[in-house]
Parts: C-alpha cells; structure tokens; sequence
C-alpha cells in the first residue's frame, strides 16, 4: 500500500499543478506588456483609443499597452507577416480578412462571449468573425452602407419619401432625371476595387443571391445573382447611373454627393458628416438617410464594413490581449466614443445618450444593422474578390453579357475552390 | 550662317522641350502643396489656384496639435540618419570588397562574386517573410539599426558591381608603384585606389542614398513607431481608409525630395565624372 | 624553396582576402543569406498557408506548376514590355538629353541641375505624384490637354488595362531618364575630341559623326545602364503598389507584384518564393544574353 501511494501523490501532484498552471496564468505573472495595432484616421480616433487605452492600464495594474497606429492600407500587410511572430497581440482586422487569418492560423480562437452578450449584439456583425462555427475576434467598429439621398430633388420629383425598394429608387430616379433635375440621378463606387464587391455583395443579397453556399461552394449563377448583376447593367442602360461610377470609389461618390450631383448614393457612415459639413458640402440642408432599398425577397440589405479585434497566433498574453479586447468593445467605451463609431450592442441604440449624438444616423442604423450582410467568407476571398470584380466590370462596361460573366466567375471561383 | 541659326534655334528648342518635361510635374507638386483642398477638387480646374495657402508646412513644422503632420518630421530624423548610415558603410564596406575581387586572387572568387551578384537580383519584397521572422527573434524590430542593415544589404552588392570594375581598369602600375614606394595593401587602397575612384564612390555613394531614402516595403513591415519610421511611411498615412489627401502627400513630396536634391547638387560634378562606371581608361 | 613561394603568397592572399570581405559576408550573409534559403526551400515545398497539406515537399512541382500556368506567361509578358518599352526610351532619351546637355548655351548650366529633379525625387512620392496628375476628375493632365483641346472629355487614364501600363511607363520614364542622361553626359566628357574634328576634315556630316565616332565609345556606357536597369525594373514594386495595385485587370500585374500578391493577399508564400527565384533566374539570363551581345559588339573588358 505505502509503495502504490507515493507515486500516486506525486502523479496527483504533477496534474495538479500542470491544471494550475494551465488556469491562471496572469495570476502568477509578472507585468505584462500587450502590443495593439490600430488603424489611422478612421472610426474611433487615436486619441480616443490612446486614452481608453490608459485607463485599461490604470484598471489593469501590471499590465502596460503599446499602441501603434498605421494607414488601413497597411494593416493586412503587417498583420500578415508579424502574426507569427506576435510582434502585436491584439490587431484591428477586417471582416474580409476572418476566413483568411483563421484557416492560414494567423488568429487565435477567442474565448466564448457570455450568452447575454451575444444576444445583444447584431447577429451580421458577430458572424463577421467567425469561421466554421469557431469565434476569432470581436466585432469592434461599426460600418455598413446607408442610402443617401437628395430631399430637395425627390421633393421636386413629388416625392417625400425614399424609396423602399430598388425598383422603386429606379423609378423615382427615372423621374428625377425626366424633370432635368440631374444628369445622372444615381451614384456607386463601382470602380475596379474591393468597394464594387461591397456594393454587389449589397446587390445581391438584396436579390437573395448568396455568392457562396453555407458549405464554401459558389453558387454566382444564382438566379439572385443574375437578378443583381443584370440590375447594375440596366441601370447604366438607363441612363439612371452615373457611367462614371465604374471608375469611382467611395471618396468620389461622396464628391458627387455633397457637390449636389446626384439624388441618391450608397456610402459608409462617413459620407454623413461630409454631406452635413458646410465648409465640404452643398447639400447640407437636403442630405436624408435610409435603409439600403430591398427587394421583394427582402425588406433591406446592406454590406458589412466593420473591422474586429483579434487576437494573433504568435501572441504570448492571449488571456490578457482578450481582456483588452473586451475592454475595448465594452458597453461603456463604445457609449462614450459613440460619436465617433457606432456601437456594437444593440441596446445601446435606444440609449438617449448615444441617440443625441447623431440621432438622424442611429435611428437609421438601428434598423438597417439587421439586414448586415457579410462578403464571402472564404479563405480564398482576396483572389476571389480581385477576379470578381473584373468579372462584374466586364458585365457592367457592356464587355460580356451577364449569363458569360457570371459562368466565367463561377468557374474561376470553382477553380479556387479547389486548390486548396 | 543660316545653319548655325536654325542649329542654335533648335537647340534652345529642345532645352525649352526638356524644361518643360521636367519641371512642369514636379511645379504640379509644389503647387499641389499650398493649394487648398477645395481649389483642388474644383472643375474645371482655375490656375494659378486663387488661395496660397503655407497650412500643410507650417502644419508638419511648427505645429505639434496636428499628430500626423509633426510625426512626419520624425519620420524625416529617422530617413536622413538611417540614409547617411547606409550611404557611409556601404561605401566602406563595398569598397572593401570591390578592391578583393579586382585585385586579389583567392579561390573561391568566382562564385562569390556571382552570388553577392545573384542577391541583387532577387525582388527583396519575396524575403521579407522569413526575414521577419529571423528580426523578431533577434529582437531588433522597430529599430534604425535593422533599417540600416536591411538597406546595406541591397546597396552593398550593387556598390560591389560598379566599384569592381571601376577599380579593375585602374591600372595596376599604379599599385605596383606605391608597393615599391612601401605601401601595404590597405595603404595602396586608401591613398591609391580611392582618390582615383572618387567620383566613382560618389556615383554609388549618392545612388545608395537614394535607394535607402526611397525605400518604403522594408520600412512599412520593418517599423511601427516614431522610433523607426521613415519617411516614405509617413507619407503613405497621409492616405485614410477611403480618403486620400493628396495636398498632404504633394507636401510631404516637397519637403522628402529636398535632401537628395541638395546632395545631388553638391556632388553634381563628381556625379557628372564618376559615372562612367567602369570606363576608366589610362 | 621557390616553388612554395606562390603557394605562400596564394595563401597570404587567401587570408587576406577573407578579412576584407568579412564585413561584406556579415552584412550580406547574417541579414539576407538565412531568409534566401529559406525562401528558396519555400518554392520547393508547399507553403500555401490556407492548403490543407501546408508543410509537404514538393520538389520541382511548384516551378512546373508556374511555368506551365497563363497567368505566369501573361505577367511575364506584361513584364518584358514594361522593361523593354521604359528602357528603350529611357536609353534614347537619355542620349539625347545627354547630347543637348554637352552643347554650350546659355542656361545648359541650369538646365544639367535641372535635369536631376525627377531622379531625387523618391519614388513613392513620384508615383503619388502621377497618380494624382492622372486622376480622373482632378488631373492636370486632363485639365491641361482638355484646355488645349486635344481631348474631347476628361479620360480615366488608369482605367484600361493596356492604357494604364504605358501612364506606368511614362511615370518611370519621367523619374529615371536622368540617370541615364547623367551616365551618357558623363560618358561624354571623355570622347576624344580630336576624332571629330578629323572626321569632320574629311567631310563627314553630324548624323555620320554621331554613328561612327559616338555611339560606339558610347557603348559600354550603354550596357551599364541597360544591365543595371533591366534588374531594376524586372525589381519594381513600389511604382506598382501606389499607381495601380496591379490593376486594372491584371493590366500592370508584373512579375514582382504578383508575387507581392501571392504572398502577402493569398498567403501562398511557396508560390511567392517560386516567382521570385524565378524572377531571378530571368535576370541572370537577359544578363548573360546582353554580356554576349554587346561583348562581340564593342569588345568590353569585364569581370
């Protein structure tokens, strides 16, 4: 008996303290540093997050944050080749990016978010950052695209109110054209870039076309999908949409928008104080904002632009990265910072506080937040996206008819698909 | 007489030509860079703009509020250190290693020569990968040293490939002479071979500058705060998410381009004289 | 004994050899030599970060793969004619510049600072700058040609995929001719001034001058520029990532930008790693071929 017995204590006292180990780490740490990347110029400023960032420190004794602050173009570019290596524990990434950083292992799985939280949030923005059932960040800034539209035009059209559905923008922009009021009454970002995929993914969604099935395989020769691709061509036809659009990005729509040239526009939340801005626009008196026109299949679609928080592989405090990150996305800090980005959480949009701040754009948002709908979320995305939008270009630009363009996409994505 | 006219008529011709195409680009910049932004984006476009405005440089000089435009002087520290590091060793180094394989005989030459060579040509936007990796474990990211060390390697092969050839036509009587006189190798190379490669050294030396001063993918991956950023970073974040200040970039271009053009004009005549590369005959 | 005295002074050199280049080795091999490797082992295995058999050694298949795909030809293609049609005018232009500038007039003194702009200007600034001059609604170029009146309506000029890679070329062409005019007018300073004017006794014209006295001693100069330049553009990639990302359809994607994109988008380094020896392996050949041509050409003593 005494023999069997030592050893057994020994075994016991081995497991008990690898489990220790294993579950409170920063209990028996010393200080820790946290290294955080950020994007410039966007959303939350610098200098909102340098001091909630301070007084996540003065909360957190032990634990100090070094922050580093770099253009959106650059973030996929550094979080790529230092996720490996950990040089950043928490990174700002982007929707698009989820599918990607997660199959290739860049990210780490978060730990799950309370129930009660996850209730609270919009279901399209969560889904975001997941990838095959697994979380791997949290949702963070806020951004989708709104309509746009012109009052003082639509009232000389004889409309008070904006339209519902696609159709009925069609109409209305048909109208507004006949009356001289604008050349071109209709504005998009459909430039050969990553804002095309946005605005089709909000096309076609609205026409209840997904891109790609639950199970990752391409479905572009969707009747949904033909039904969007064929609306964007009719509506260059028509004369409705600016033939300029396939070479404009969101900055260009916001020019044509606030320069008074055009009655309606698709753009992100920034065009709003553009447009409203008196030293930048002409239009200030006669912006109005609406849920994205849907379709008879749905009530409205939008696109999702937010940006997450995650986690990276090479990260050596994950506990305390994610403690930041809940920090971050926390109720207080997005109600406080709610000027400058939108909250997350669904309660917070009937707070009165975050109301006053812009209350025209929540008002809005609070509806049009659940209709999100997400680009593709596949590991392939990048080469898929760039791919798509020659595809959708050739379309638009009279180069191929919809039926070839939308086979040869189909087949290319089919291509990606299977390399891997 | 008639020749001689139309001659010198179509001289001044084709300088007026040449004025224009290098100068008309480069008065864009500078007239991008104290015009408003509003006068920018107005058409048709009115020139001369009807407001001056010196906001931007008196924003990235004198103005701490405006984060993004006083980190740009840091950025512009960090270049000019880490261009003036580079340029010095890679002429030190380079020289070195040119006056080894233009003169000495050693086995192994060949082949060397062909892989410092064969270094240059690969596009080194391919090793940053696991170039990152081997800097974050030494623990040398975000510092000038790693910039420095990053751009001597892609100066110094090429410093080696000009120089070589410049100090190969150098006539070896030359070497032999001071030998007799007593020099040791080194000496040679130091009261020889240098003063008589000098606009040579000055070539390489202002292109390595250049190269180093340009550089941005290295700097981008390499770097993350003030610590280290240089200026082509700096300028890259004048460009927002879906915004772009090109007033801002145009200023930043103003200000970046004056180093290598006060360098360019100093060495102008070296510059001239040095770049005939390798030849240098008796 | 006289026999072992070369032995000993090969030796000596040997040693010494080894020091003066140790910096060079330190410098080189401790910063580039490892990741050269590594990326080199990258292309023979698969290193497709999002492949489900990331890790496995494939041998020759990822160079078969590329060298056997469209797409690997079409960047190739895009690839040679940048570098050829930029060179080619860099080159000529260049020589001209280089011949206006070594005439005596009043303000060639100014014109030769001049002249240098372009080049000390750095190239994302440059490239910044002619993205912004070609832009769409706001160009220069579109406001100054439209209030000539040579265009009809403000042109998207990045907006056609053969269209955008010659504004690429004219933007290059713009920042790196004074290099060339540098080395040509350097070149220049040392033609032997007495063969023209014996030529010129003999009555031969300046077009005749020009081809049978200048252009020959101006030859090694010209390989210098064309070796030395063609690695440099087979190596652009800062020009690329601010002009046009590659865009438009693939229209300005060169070699170094779709391995740029690979790597860095696709995450699929084994691919990256691939084209870049392979980009390597181009260049060692074009040098080669150049070597052979313009050796038999002007009989240039070398290496």
């Amino acid at each position: 008996m005494k023999k069997n017995f030592v050893p057994a204590a020994l075994a016991g006292a081995l497991i008990s303290l690898l489990v220790l180990s294993g579950c409170s780490p920063d209990k028996s740490k010393g200080p820790v540093t946290l290294n955080a990347l950020f994007m410039k110029q966007a959303g939350y400023s610098e200098e909102d997050v340098t001091s909630a960032t301070k007084e996540f420190e003065a909360a957190h004794p032990g634990t100090t944050v070094n922050l580093t602050f770099v253009p959106y173009e650059s973030l996929e570019q550094k979080i790529t080749t230092s996720a490996e290596a950990g040089t950043y524990d928490v990174v700002l990434s982007d929707g698009p990016f989820t599918a990607k950083f997660a199959k290739a292992g860049l990210v780490q799985a978060v730990p799950e978010i309370a129930a009660a939280d996850l209730k609270d949030i919009f279901p399209g923005a969560l889904d975001a950052t997941v990838y095959q059932g697994k979380s791997y960040g949290m949702p963070w800034m806020n951004d989708v695209k709104y309509l746009y539209y012109n009052k003082k035009m639509l009232k000389a059209a004889g409309f008070d109110a904006p339209p519902k559905t696609l159709d009925e923008m069609v109409s209305m922009a048909k109208a507004i054209k006949a009356k001289k009021l604008v050349q071109y009454p209709i504005v998009w970002s459909w430039s050969q870039a990553e804002a095309l995929m946005c605005d089709y993914t909000v096309l076609s969604s609205a026409f209840g076309g997904a891109m790609f099935d639950a199970s990752g395989k391409p479905t572009l020769t969707s009747e949904g999908n033909k039904k969007a691709l064929a609306f964007m061509v009719q509506s260059i036809k028509d004369g409705v949409t600016n033939p300029k659009s396939t070479e404009y990005l969101e900055d260009d729509v916001g020019n044509v928008f606030a320069g008074g040239q055009a009655a309606f526009a698709l753009n992100w939340t920034y065009m709003y104080n553009w447009a409203k801005d008196p030293a930048k626009s002409k239009v200030v008196d006669d912006v109005g904002l609406a849920l994205v026109p849907g379709t008879s299949e749905v009530a409205s679609a939008t696109v999702n632009g937010g940006q997450p928080l995650s986690i990276t592989k090479g990260s050596k405090n994950p506990v305390e990265a994610w403690n930041y990150i809940l920090y971050l996305t926390d109720r207080s800090f997005q109600k406080k910072y709610s000027k400058n980005s939108l909250p997350i959480w669904k309660s917070l949009y009937t707070d009165a506080e975050v109301v006053a701040n812009n209350p025209e754009v929540v008002a809005v948002s609070k509806d049009q937040y659940n209709y999100i709908n997400n680009r593709p979320k596949v590991p392939f995305y990048s080469g898929f996206s760039s791919q798509m939008q020659v595809k959708i270009q050739e379309a638009l630009l009279g180069k191929k008819p919809v039926e070839v363009a939308l086979q040869e996409a189909q087949t290319m994505a089919e291509g990606l698909a299977a390399q891997n | 007489m008639n020749k001689r006219l139309g001659f010198r008529i179509f001289l001044y011709v084709c300088a007026f030509v040449l004025f224009l195409f290098v100068g008309l680009p480069f008065l864009w910049l500078i007239v991008s860079s104290v015009t408003l932004q509003r006068d920018l984006t107005t058409l048709p476009l009115v020139f001369p703009p009807p407001t001056f405005t010196l906001q931007r440089y008196t924003d990235i000089f004198f103005n701490p509020g405006n984060a993004i435009a006083s980190a740009f002087q840091g950025a512009m520290v960090n270049s000019l250190v880490v261009a003036a590091a580079v340029t010095v060793l890679s002429l030190a180094v380079g020289a070195l290693a040119s006056y080894t394989f233009a003169r000495l005989r050693f086995p192994g030459k060949k082949p060397l020569l062909f892989v410092l060579l064969f270094t240059y040509m690969i596009p080194p936007i391919v090793i940053v990968i696991p170039l990152y990796m081997l800097v974050s474990n030494l623990g040398l990211l975000n510092t000038k040293l790693t910039l420095i060390l990053l751009y001597l390697s892609m100066a110094v092969p090429f410093v080696v490939w000009v120089m070589q050839s410049y100090f190969a036509s150098i006539g070896r009587s030359f070497e032999e002479a001071a030998r007799i006189d007593g020099c040791s190798r080194l000496q040679t190379l130091w009261h020889v071979y240098l003063p008589m490669a000098l606009p040579g050294l000055v070539a390489t030396g202002i292109l390595a500058f250049l190269l180093s001063w340009d550089e941005f993918f290295f700097s981008l991956i390499f770097t993350s705060t003030l610590d280290a950023k240089t200026m082509p970073v700096a300028i890259a974040e004048f460009s927002a998410k879906n915004t772009v200040d090109y007033g801002m970039i145009a200023t930043g271009g103003v200000i970046a381009c004056v180093p290598p053009l006060v360098i360019t004009a100093i060495f102008q005549k070296q510059l001239v004289n040095g770049m005939t590369g390798g030849g240098v005959k008796e | 004994m006289p026999h072992l005295l070369p032995r000993h002074r090969v030796g000596g050199e040997g040693g010494f050899a080894a020091l003066l280049l140790t910096p060079t080795a330190l410098v080189i091999g401790a910063v580039v030599l490892m990741p050269l490797v590594v990326t080199f082992a990258y292309s023979l295995m698969n290193m497709n970060l999002l492949s489900d058999h990331k890790g496995a050694w494939v041998g020759g298949a990822n160079y078969a793969g590329v060298t056997t795909s469209t797409w690997f030809w079409a960047s190739l293609g895009r690839t040679a004619y940048f570098t050829a049609v930029s060179l080619v005018t860099e080159t000529v232009l260049g020589l001209l510049i280089a011949l206006l500038l070594n005439q005596k007039f009043k303000g060639v003194a100014f014109l030769r600072s001049l002249v240098i702009l372009p080049w000390a200007i750095p190239t994302n600034v440059s490239a910044a700058l002619w993205k912004w001059i070609y832009h769409p609604e706001y160009g220069v170029l579109n406001a100054v040609l439209s209030a000539l009146g040579l265009i009809p309506t403000y042109q998207a000029w990045l907006s056609d995929p053969f269209g955008a890679m010659n504004m690429v070329i004219l933007a290059d062409v713009w920042k790196m001719t004074p290099l060339a005019a540098v080395f040509f007018l350097a070149a220049l300073q040392f033609v032997n001034k007495a063969m023209y004017e014996a030529a010129r006794i003999d009555g031969a014209g300046a077009f005749r001058r020009f081809f049978t006295i200048t252009l020959p001693f101006l030859m090694p100069t010209v390989l210098v520029i064309v070796v030395m330049r063609t690695v440099e553009k087979f190596k652009a990639f800062d020009l690329f990532y601010v002009l046009t990302r590659g865009g438009p359809a693939d229209g300005t994607k060169v070699l170094t930008y779709e391995a740029f994109l690979r790597g860095f988008t696709n995450l699929d380094y084994s691919m990256a790693a691939t084209l870049a020896y392979l980009i390597a392996f181009l260049i060692l050949g074009l040098t080669f071929v150049y070597l052979k041509v313009f050796k038999t050409q002007a009989g240039v003593q070398d290496e």
